[in-house]
């Protein structure tokens, strides 16, 4: 009898960069939010709205929820695989992750897409 | 011959187990990261508060005023500065810069300087 474990090696050099690329989005998407709120984007309603509502914004705001779900993915996957070991278990929470990353990224877009 | 018995450890005890500066700010990457993953749809629930309308940005500032509120933001905070840092260390050390171990070790040392200063500065002017 052939006693076979089978792996998933294939994905591994697409999610190491994948972490990496979404990483360096976030920092920007950060960087900006953070340099708007300095100077006061976020004092009231208007100029809250204003700024997130711009059209680089809502574009640069629309890749930072893509790569922050597939970040997430990446990451809790890791931590479901380290430490739960049985595969019934370890399925249903990649399923219920990946349902609530999905769910998750819809509704936070169509904040956006409100605007 | 003597035979060498060595006593190798059936299971990690995890209260036994001393890590290093870089795995203390390792495994704390890992926590932080899970602890945003939890909290994403609270904080999705903030971005739509503050962007639907003035009355939903007003009670968005009604929830963040309460203590509780403010602690697990502060919580948060924390957590986002440091997977932010910690995400910095990473991508450096992915183009080579700090591999080696004297210099690990500092950068990390770095990270825990940086994020948890950061986090009481942001957190007491959100307090």
């Amino acid at each position: 009898m052939v006693n076979r474990k089978i792996v998933g090696a294939h994905y591994g050099l697409i999610d190491w960069l994948a972490q990496r690329v979404t990483g360096v989005v976030m920092v920007i998407f950060t960087l900006v939010v953070a340099i708007g709120l300095r100077q006061g984007a976020g004092a009231s309603y208007a100029s809250w709205h204003e700024f997130m509502s711009g059209g680089l914004m809502r574009f640069v705001t629309f890749l930072f929820i893509v790569s922050l779900c597939w970040h997430v993915w990446v990451g809790v996957r890791d931590i479901w695989m380290d430490y739960i070991q049985p595969a019934g278990i370890k399925l249903a929470l990649h399923v219920l992750t990946l349902l609530a990353l999905i769910g998750c990224a819809g509704w936070a877009v169509q904040i956006i897409w409100r605007l | 011959m003597d035979k060498v018995v060595r006593k190798r450890p059936k299971y990690l005890n995890l209260f036994e187990i001393k890590l290093p500066i870089a795995g203390f700010a390792s495994i704390l990457h890992r926590i932080s990261g899970f602890g945003l993953f939890l909290m994403l749809p609270f904080l999705i629930w903030l971005l739509e508060l503050s962007l639907g309308s003035q009355e939903s940005f007003e009670s968005l500032r009604a929830i963040v005023a309460h203590p509780l509120a403010k602690l697990l933001l502060i919580g948060l905070l924390w957590a986002f500065l440091h997977h932010f840092c910690m995400g910095i260390r990473i991508l450096l050390i992915d183009i080579h810069v700090g591999v080696d171990k004297a210099q690990a070790s500092n950068s990390a040392k770095m990270v825990l300087a940086v994020s948890l200063p950061l986090t009481l500065i942001l957190g007491a002017k959100l307090w």
